[in-house]
């Protein structure tokens, strides 16, 4: 077979269906990931927009231009979309586009995970932006403090908007992370240790394990405060047992972590592009590494300093302060291994590299205000003023937008294969550094002047008009400068100038794809000893082309590629992918009625959806395997892989073990909040406990040891070559006993509505019978596929699955009946 | 904090201004050691340790302590409207004002009827917030006689805009005058 027929045949085995309604069945990462940065952009340009308007509002005193209430709106939702429509999803779009070209390989980990969490976003998306059109828009601020959006003060649909809206939106984050995790330690190149992954794999794998336990938190915190606002859980009022300062820790536990999970990607681009644009390597890789990694741990110890006026005791602050300033030596390592890179090498300033220079300027000046707002006194005076609205755009903008524009501009004839004619960016580049800098430098001085966040307006007495005008003028600038680079973009879509192969002489692999790439993006896999292969072996394309690498002969019509083992690379597993469903789009679309039930208020639709859910879900998995053993597959260069059907530790079990821990983390700040109300809300005791029942606890008991052993017999069962049917149906029993004693134990808890105690109970209870039901579900879909023919003693990787889930669904079950009455059986 | 904050911009963009200046080929340009060792972890570290403990000093001598004079209020935030209330005056409640000695610590005890709001003085203090049920003490201490704005500086929703307090610092003679229960006297 030569290079182009073998190009053709797997341009047919990978493409989406012809056409755009190709890209609703599409699940190929080279898709989803420019869809993901479409829709991004296109939402950046929406809060951009929104600003302009805020400082349209803000440029002169007494301005009538738009009254409080559509003001409200319009900063909550600039801020918004800001983070959850536009930085996340762009940082998505661009990894799940470019990883699997960097690490080597022909997809990410689940392909349809990555298009059912684009759908998320795009439905979750379109309702936020209805409610914009329709000017129902949330209205409390991007942080959204109870009670000021609880019932009482909120009583429209504003704010559910924004709770159901951006959860729907966040359930996108959390499968990119999943898939990301999986895909990074398991879907690369045969040879590709960890140390001679690209470093942009690094830092998206530790913004991954970010994310995973970051987002949780926030997710947790919109379902107490919607539970609130639709059922009467009073988890923050304050009359009632709950606290609102509860609201402000899970926000904070997610918000901080949050700036450097924005943060972290643009500092892996920043690694990528800055030694290629000095004609270099990274100096210092590892401790690049180490630095990142510092920088996520630290990053969750400090989301207190989003609290300092709140009243927490000034040797509190002390730690927490001690931590926001310490954050900053490992971004400073990177800072530094930066310069010292481009000293090492000779740098060239083109554009790129125009745009990392703005980052540098803007981000250590953004780094140093953040620096002093760490400082506990000072803050107490800047806190809630303009100056950290300026800081955190010095962070955002400098931090994240200018690394994503030298992102753009460096990876766009890549995905084009055409190379710029107009030389505009230039000058695009001129205008959005000075218009910047006007704008947010100006708004420092506005802040320390006394002038707050989020008036909508002022008087001429408070002599902030020429500050406030400087930095509105400031304000256009920058946006005609970010049109301008929109305007480029299309003329470089329109004007069909060639781009040569690798311009930049990069050393990673996706530049040793065609350009633009094939679907399959590499017609074989190659063989990597370097950490810059292109730069080792220039002559790589070709021989990939030829079919030199893995999997050069295609097999049938299936999307195959390899799976490698974490620490050394070496290829372990010969992975199929499952090829074009319309399922992730219409498993989006029934998630997306649940959360449009909730939104409004016809409930009863919401289990309806939930069992719609389950049921594609059961589709999803069933759709995958065969009734006949593979044995070990020809993969090329003489190497002989098992398939993943057939063996201990399937892409199903890494996915669930890195998807619990998300779980765990939301479980864990349940608990959390449950330890907080109990020791720092000033309504408590509640006024009566539940009462203790050894009936449920010996239920509980026997459901939770069937969860473990049950699993543990079908996996024995079926290695032996009996039949796993008994030990999974034990699992079953298993769980049916843990739902049945957490409905026990539910009965007899005080009510919900009445007390914070009670309607944490409830929510405890209900996640574990939550679980319980898809243990339950699990062990009857495995039931099925054993009846049905799926498994054998070789094909054992569906039910290995199991025992994890089972596992935690038995231990939380054991947690949540300790923290329900040990407490009330010491007191 | 600004002169050493504009001092590490500028030692940054040398550093990368330098990187374009054509060395003879050949030519050490610092390794591994100088860049992450000296400047990414020795630098930062001196000076962050220098600032933090400048921070806790500064911070812990604005904490309330206890003083022989020190002078109790109350102040309950709702939207959108300040009431004080002073301890030593049964009583005397003030709206959208707090009258206060000049020259004597006050400890301001705040607090919320409904949402999240927060006391800022920035000519007497920094803020804290009112958080329902908590009550949060700041101390605040005008040293010369005459009016103070105050505003509060948490989102509250429509109305946040206008939601501003005076502080009144009394001299000896006008506070006396206003603890005895005169309060146009003492308004001025």
């Amino acid at each position: 077979m030569n290079a182009l027929a073998r190009h053709r045949r797997l341009t047919a085995i990978w493409s989406s269906r012809p056409g755009w309604k190709g890209l609703f069945s599409t699940v190929n990462h080279n898709d989803v990931g420019l869809m993901f940065l479409v829709t991004a952009f296109f939402y950046f340009f929406v809060a951009g927009v929104l600003a302009m308007l805020i400082r349209a509002q803000l440029a002169t005193p007494h301005s009538a231009f738009a009254g409080p209430e559509i003001y409200n709106q319009i900063f909550t939702m600039h801020g918004t979309l800001m983070m959850f429509l536009f930085a996340i999803p762009a940082i998505e779009g661009m990894a799940i586009y470019l990883l699997p070209k960097m690490l080597g390989t022909r997809d990410l980990a689940y392909p349809r995970l990555g298009a059912y969490g684009y759908w998320c976003y795009f439905f979750g998306g379109a309702m936020l932006l209805v409610s914009l059109l329709l000017g129902i828009a949330p209205d409390g601020g991007w942080f959204m403090y109870p009670p000021l959006t609880g019932k009482v003060y909120s009583p429209g649909i504003n704010t559910d908007f924004w709770l159901l809206g951006i959860t729907f939106v966040e359930i996108s984050a959390i499968s990119a992370a999943v898939e990301f995790t999986v895909s990074i330690l398991r879907y690369r190149a045969p040879g590709m240790s960890l140390s001679k992954m690209p470093i942009f794999a690094w830092y998206m794998l530790v913004t991954s394990l970010m994310i995973l336990t970051g987002f949780p938190p926030l997710i947790l915190g919109s379902i107490l405060l919607e539970l609130e606002r639709t059922f009467g859980l009073p988890f923050f009022q304050v009359e009632l047992g709950g606290d609102s300062l509860l609201w402000q820790h899970l926000f904070w536990l997610f918000g901080h972590p949050e700036v450097y999970i924005i943060f972290l990607p643009a500092a892996g681009v920043v690694s990528t592009i800055l030694p290629v644009m000095a004609s270099t390597t990274l100096l210092g890789y590892r401790y690049v590494v180490a630095a990142a990694v510092a920088l996520a741990i630290l990053s969750f110890g400090l989301w207190v300093h989003h609290m300092f006026t709140t009243g927490i005791p000034h040797m509190g602050l002390a730690f927490f302060s001690a931590a926001s300033t310490l954050v900053a030596v490992p971004t400073s390592v990177q800072v530094f291994a930066w310069i010292g890179t481009l000293w090492k090498g000779r740098p060239q300033l083109r554009l790129p590299m125009l745009h990392i220079l703005g980052f540098f300027a803007t981000f250590v000046i953004g780094g140093l205000t953040g620096v002093m707002v760490a400082v506990v006194p000072f803050d107490w005076q800047v806190h809630d003023t303009a100056f950290v609205t300026a800081h955190l755009h010095y962070v955002l903008f400098g931090g994240f937008v200018f690394p994503l524009l030298a992102a753009l501009y460096y990876w766009l004839p890549l995905a084009t294969g055409r190379a710029r004619f107009f030389r505009l960016g230039e000058v695009a580049f001129a205008l959005i550094f000075i218009g910047f800098h006007v704008t947010f430098l100006a708004m420092h001085f506005a802040g320390l002047m006394g002038q707050r966040r989020r008036i909508s307006t002022y008087s001429p007495e408070d002599g902030w008009t020429a500050i406030n005008l400087i930095s509105s003028i400031g304000g256009f600038i920058l946006a005609f400068g970010l049109v301008m680079v929109l305007i480029e973009v299309v003329l470089h879509l329109v004007v069909r100038h060639r781009a040569p192969r690798n311009l930049w002489r990069a050393g990673t692999l996706e530049w040793a794809t065609a350009m633009l790439p094939p679907a399959y993006n590499f017609a074989s896999l190659p063989e990597v000893d370097d950490r810059e292969p292109l730069r080792a072996d220039p002559d790589l394309p070709a021989r990939l082309a030829r079919g030199e690498g893995y999997l050069g002969e295609p097999n049938g019509m299936m999307r195959e590629t390899l799976a490698v083992d974490v620490a050394s690379g070496t290829p372990e597993h010969h992975v199929i992918y499952p090829g074009n469903t319309h399922l992730p789009i219409v498993l989006a679309a029934v998630t997306g009625l649940f959360f449009l039930a909730l939104l409004l208020k016809v409930l009863w639709v919401a289990p309806l959806a939930m069992i719609g859910v389950a049921v594609l879900a059961w589709r999803w998995v069933w759709v995958l395997g065969r009734r006949e053993d593979a044995g070990a597959v020809s993969v090329g260069c003489g190497l002989s892989l098992p398939t993943i059907a057939e063996v201990d530790r399937p892409p199903g079990w890494w996915g669930s073990v890195f998807l619990l821990v998300a779980d765990a983390t939301l479980f864990g700040s349940l608990l959390f909040g449950y330890a907080f109300l109990w020791t720092i809300a000033p309504g408590w005791p509640p006024p009566e406990w539940i009462a203790p029942s050894a009936i449920v606890v010996a239920l509980a008991g026997v459901g939770v040891a069937l969860s473990i052993i049950g699993p543990f017999f079908a996996t024995r069962a079926n290695a032996g070559g009996s039949n796993p049917a008994v030990g999974l149906a034990l699992s079953l029993a298993g769980s049916a006993a843990i739902a049945a004693a957490l409905v026990a134990m539910l009965m007899m808890a005080p009510s919900p509505t009445g007390h914070a105690y009670g309607a944490t109970l409830l929510v405890l209870g209900g996640y574990g019978i939550l679980h319980a039901i898809v243990v339950a579900l699990m062990a009857a879909f495995l039931i099925a596929r054993v009846r049905a023919g799926y498994t054998s003693p070789r094909r054992r990787a569906e039910i290995a699955i199991l025992p994890v889930w089972g596992a935690y669904g038995g231990g939380i079950a054991v947690v949540i009946l300790l923290a329900a009455y040990l407490p009330v059986a010491l007191s | 904090m600004l002169a050493a904050a504009g001092a590490i911009v500028l030692l940054v963009a040398a550093l990368i201004v330098l990187a374009w200046r054509r060395q003879p080929a050949g030519a050490k340009r610092g390794g591994e050691r100088v860049w992450i060792f000296g400047l990414g972890l020795a630098f930062p570290a001196v000076v962050l340790a220098a600032l933090l403990g400048f921070g806790l000093v500064i911070g812990e001598r604005l904490m309330p302590r206890t003083a022989p004079d020190i002078l109790r209020v109350g102040a309950e935030a709702r939207r959108f409207a300040w009431t004080f209330t002073y301890p030593d005056l049964p009583g005397r409640r003030t709206d959208g004002v707090l009258h206060v000695p000049a020259g004597r610590p006050v400890d301001v005890a705040i607090t919320t009827a409904d949402v999240i709001h927060s006391f800022w003085v920035p000519r007497l203090a920094g803020k804290l917030d009112a958080v329902p049920g908590h009550v949060n003490v700041l101390r605040i201490e005008a040293e010369q006689p005459g009016t103070y704005q105050g505003v509060s500086a948490e989102f509250s929703g429509t109305g946040y805009d206008g939601f501003a307090f005076t502080v009144v610092a009394h001299a000896p003679d006008d506070w006396a005058a206003f603890m005895s229960g005169n309060e146009t006297e003492a308004r001025q």
